[in-house]
This record gives C-alpha cells, sequence and structure tokens, in this order.
C-alpha cells in the first residue's frame, strides 16, 4: 500500500461487470454487459454520490463492490473489512420470520466471537443509536413502518462496525418528513462511528444535502465526477444538465 | 398481530381435533374388539352397536375408531416423507439453480406425468404388496414432487431477497441461509400444502385400499373398510355410511384447518 492510498476505504479500478442470460442447460447462455470501465475512489470519512437514472447500472456497481458480483474486468480493492449494504426495499431487507431484535443480532450470531451478555448489550446499544423506540425491539416486519424498518436495516448493517456503507437509494421509498430524518441519521452515525459512505440516488436533491462528492453514471459508465458544488454549480455533461433540470 | 382466528379455522380445528381424540382412543381402547366375529352378522345400528355390525359380525364402530388411527398414520407419514423430502429436493434446486435444478426438476416432470395412483401402484409391486409400510413409502415417493415444486418455487423467489443478500454479506453460509433464514419463509407456504397434501394422501390411501393393494387384514384403514363395504350395500348400508361419512369429515376437517391457516397468514377474518 503506498502512501497516498492511506486515506482511501475503497478503490475501483477499471471494471466492468455484467450478467449472463437465457441457455438451456448451462449451455447458450448470453453476456450482457452492464457497467463499462468505472473506475473511482471512495475516501476514508466521505460520503460519495452516485447518481444516474434508473437502469445506468447503479445496482450492479454496488453489487460489484461487495463481491455479490464478479467483474469481468477490472479490479475491486477494499481497504476496510466488511462492507455493509443498506437496500432501497426496506420491505424485504428484513425477514418476516423475524423480529428486529433478531434481525440486528443475526449478524453478530453468524460472526460468533460474543457471548448472549455481550451481543444483547450490543444490539440494544445499536438500535437506541438507530432511534427505534424500546416497544418495537420485539416486533416482526409487518408491525413496523418504513421508517422504522429502515432504521433496523440501518442497525443490522451496523451491529458488526463497518467502515464502509453502501446505501442504495434507502430513502426514495420513504415519505419526505421520514426520508429527511434518516438522511439526518446517516450523517449523523457518519460522525459518530467513522463511515464513509456510497449513496446511490436517483434523487439529486438528496445527493446535494448529504454528499462531499458525487459521481454522475449513465449507460453503465461514469461521464461525470466531482465535488457537490463543482457538479451542481457548473455541469460539464449535457446529461448532468439534464438531470439537474428534471430535478428542479 | 397479523395472525387471528378465523371461522375457517375455528371450525377445521374443532372437526381435526375431534378426530385426532377419537383416533387416539381407538389405538388404545375401542368398546368392542375390531376384529372379533361375534356381535351377529349385519345388525342395524343399536345403542350398543352404534354403528352397526358387519358381515362377520364385528363392530362397526370399534373398526372405525381403529381404522381412523390406522389411516391417520398411513397418511401423515406419507405427506411427512413427501414434505420432507421434497422440501429438500425444493431447497436444493431453487436455491442453487443452474444444472442441478434442470436435471431434478425434468425428472420431476416425469414423476408427475404418471397419473400418481398408476405410479403407486408400480411402486408398491416393486417392494412388494400388502404390507402397510410399503403403502406409506409409495405414497410418499408420489407425494414429493408436488411438494418439491411448492417449495421450490419458494426457495427461488425468496433466494433474491434483500434480508437473504445482507445475511450473505455478513458471511453466513448456505446451510445457515437454507434453514434459519429461508426454511420459517417458506413453512408459510408450505403448512397449506401440508393439508391439501394430507387430504390427497388419505384419498389416495383410501383408494389403493379400496384395490386391494393396501393395507390388508386384520390391519383396518378407513379405506379398506370402504372397499368391504361396497358388497353390502343393500345388506348393510351403514357400514359404507358411517366409514364413508369418516373419512368426509376427515378431509373436510383438515380442508378448513389449510383454509383457515391461508386466511390467517393473509389476515382475513
Amino acid at each position: 500500500m503506498t502512501e497516498e492510498n492511506n486515506n482511501l476505504v475503497l478503490e475501483v479500478k477499471h471494471v466492468s461487470a455484467g450478467y449472463k442470460r437465457g441457455g438451456f442447460f448451462g449451455y447458450g447462455q448470453k453476456y450482457k454487459e452492464v457497467i463499462h470501465d468505472v473506475d473511482f475512489v471512495v475516501h476514508y470519512g466521505e460520503i460519495l454520490g452516485l447518481v444516474g437514472e434508473s437502469g445506468t447500472g447503479k445496482s450492479t456497481l454496488a453489487k460489484t463492490i461487495l463481491g455479490l458480483m464478479e467483474p469481468t474486468k477490472g479490479e475491486i480493492v477494499h481497504y476496510t473489512k466488511r462492507p455493509q449494504m443498506i437496500f432501497q426495499d426496506f420491505h424485504s431487507s428484513l425477514n418476516p420470520a423475524y423480529s428486529a431484535w433478531w434481525s440486528v443480532e443475526e449478524p453478530l450470531r453468524i460472526f460468533g466471537k460474543y457471548d448472549a451478555e455481550e451481543r444483547e448489550r450490543r444490539v440494544r446499544e445499536m438500535l437506541t443509536r438507530v432511534g427505534l423506540q424500546e416497544e418495537f425491539f420485539a416486533s416482526k416486519p409487518d408491525e413496523l413502518s418504513g421508517g422504522q424498518k429502515q432504521r433496523v436495516n440501518i442497525a443490522a448493517a451496523l451491529i458488526r462496525r463497518p467502515r464502509f456503507i453502501i446505501a442504495d437509494e434507502p430513502v426514495s421509498a420513504l415519505d419526505v418528513t421520514i426520508q429527511a430524518q434518516i438522511l439526518k441519521l446517516l450523517k449523523q452515525l457518519r460522525n459518530e462511528l467513522d463511515l464513509s459512505y456510497l449513496f446511490i440516488s436517483h434523487d439529486l436533491n438528496v445527493v446535494y444535502q448529504l454528499c462531499d462528492r458525487v459521481l454522475v453514471m449513465k449507460d453503465g459508465r461514469i461521464v461525470e465526477q466531482g465535488t457537490v458544488e463543482e457538479v451542481y454549480n457548473n455541469p460539464k455533461e449535457e446529461y448532468t444538465r439534464n438531470l439537474l433540470e428534471a430535478s428542479k | 398481530m397479523k395472525k387471528r382466528m378465523n371461522g375457517y379455522l375455528l371450525a377445521g380445528l374443532i372437526i381435526t381435533c375431534t378426530i385426532l381424540v377419537v383416533a387416539l382412543i381407538g389405538t388404545f381402547w375401542t368398546p368392542y374388539s375390531p376384529t372379533a366375529m361375534q356381535y351377529g352378522k349385519f345388525q342395524a345400528p343399536t345403542l350398543a352397536h352404534l354403528f352397526g355390525t358387519d358381515h362377520f359380525g364385528r363392530d362397526i364402530f370399534s373398526r372405525v375408531l381403529k381404522g381412523t388411527g390406522t389411516t391417520l398414520f398411513i397418511a401423515l407419514l406419507t405427506v411427512g416423507i413427501g414434505a420432507v423430502v421434497g422440501t429438500f429436493i425444493g431447497a436444493v434446486t431453487g436455491y442453487f439453480g443452474g444444472v442441478v435444478d434442470d436435471v431434478l426438476m425434468r425428472f420431476n416432470d416425469a414423476l408427475t406425468a404418471f397419473p400418481s395412483i398408476l405410479l403407486a401402484l408400480l411402486i408398491i409391486s416393486l417392494l412388494g404388496p400388502g404390507k402397510k409400510y410399503n403403502v406409506i413409502l409409495a405414497l410418499g415417493i408420489v407425494f414429493i414432487p408436488s411438494f418439491a415444486r411448492v417449495t421450490r418455487t419458494a426457495f427461488a423467489s425468496l433466494r433474491d431477497t434483500n434480508y437473504v443478500t445482507s445475511a450473505r454479506l455478513m458471511g453466513a453460509g448456505n446451510a445457515r441461509i437454507l434453514l434459519v433464514h429461508l426454511l420459517p419463509n417458506v413453512l408459510r407456504v408450505l403448512l397449506p400444502a401440508f393439508t391439501i397434501g394430507f387430504n390427497n394422501a388419505v384419498l389416495a390411501e383410501a383408494s389403493m385400499s379400496f384395490l386391494g393393494i393396501g393395507v390388508t387384514p386384520p390391519d383396518a384403514s378407513l379405506g379398506y373398510m370402504l372397499s368391504e363395504a361396497q358388497g353390502m350395500l343393500k345388506a348393510g348400508p351403514w357400514y359404507a355410511i358411517f366409514t364413508g361419512l369418516t373419512i368426509v369429515l376427515l378431509v373436510f376437517g383438515v380442508g378448513l384447518l389449510g383454509e383457515g391457516m391461508q386466511a390467517a397468514e393473509k389476515g382475513v377474518e
């Protein structure tokens, strides 16, 4: 590791990735590349926004970074352990068969290094930190509101104390007032727990409120990147201008 | 709470529990010996012989008590085999997909393409007829494909949910994801399938015994008794009526139970 890499949490080096489709008994599958030659870094402590219309490959990029998909070209270098993800569709992020408490404790059980008492202490601390009232600790997902579910998801993602979080449209399915609360929470958690985020969104206003830098993605390529002020005040690409125009 | 009691569930529970209790009692105690032939042939129902007697002079009420137990035992084990093996196949194929999925499910299709009674006949003739456990095994195998199909769909649709992805990111292994994360959710789908399968098993056992390849004397199952009863519809109609009614009641009760559980799942009153 060179000196200048010390403040990075993630390096994405010229990465391409895609899906295999169709085929019969494994033969004749077609490969469709979704992201092409994506290259960027995430600095320690920063919130990096990733914007673009739906279908441009933002979620594919997220999956590739997390190792859920293999890049076909390029390399992904993590400088932190076990990055976690917060999903847009918070309904399916919590196992409907189990309580909020169970879902937050599960990563610790999988980890297997803490006894029951220590797990309980950590789960209670984290659920309180994300602002879930104690009366909902034992609730099943279908008894929780959207905002509460997303708080539980955040708690589950953070319980193992990762340093890097990918948040894929974490607030876009929520009411505007709840959105503001969750964004505030994410920002607060970043400061309290020394986190870095890759924050994926199609909502440029949200990105503007939250992020330090921003990447603009179009048809699987990064077409523009810079600080939020640079990109918002002085967009170089036609596509970015259109996105900005559309979100006003 | 979403899971509420509803009419179907309540009625199903009452009927099924009553039959279970009856079957349980019948296993240990019957008013008369179900095989003793000493109570007078073709007696119409009286207080002494609630369901009358048959052509050998056996007490039908005692036989129904005993036979219900046998039928329940066979049906439960049959569905048990089908559900356990079927769920296992469904989990492997639905969760992992790929070539294993293709091969196993085509095999499944082949099994489904046979009429189930024919398939059971085939298996029994291979295993040797006239033994209770062979009937159970044959019917169990016949029931595997339907359970495999139902659970495969469930596992496949749940495989890509975010909570599974999260668990994977946390380092959970496939076994943990399948057993701890997915199985409880698949069981919700499986329970109604289980009740439907149970009813099919009761009817399948009845058909098999009716055809003479199910249980054999001195064992009495409801299906076997029904096949006996058909020869004496005129002389002693009560034999067929009470045996048939018991089967109907059993199937009806469990059917209601399944309906009720589905309704409770959806939160319908």
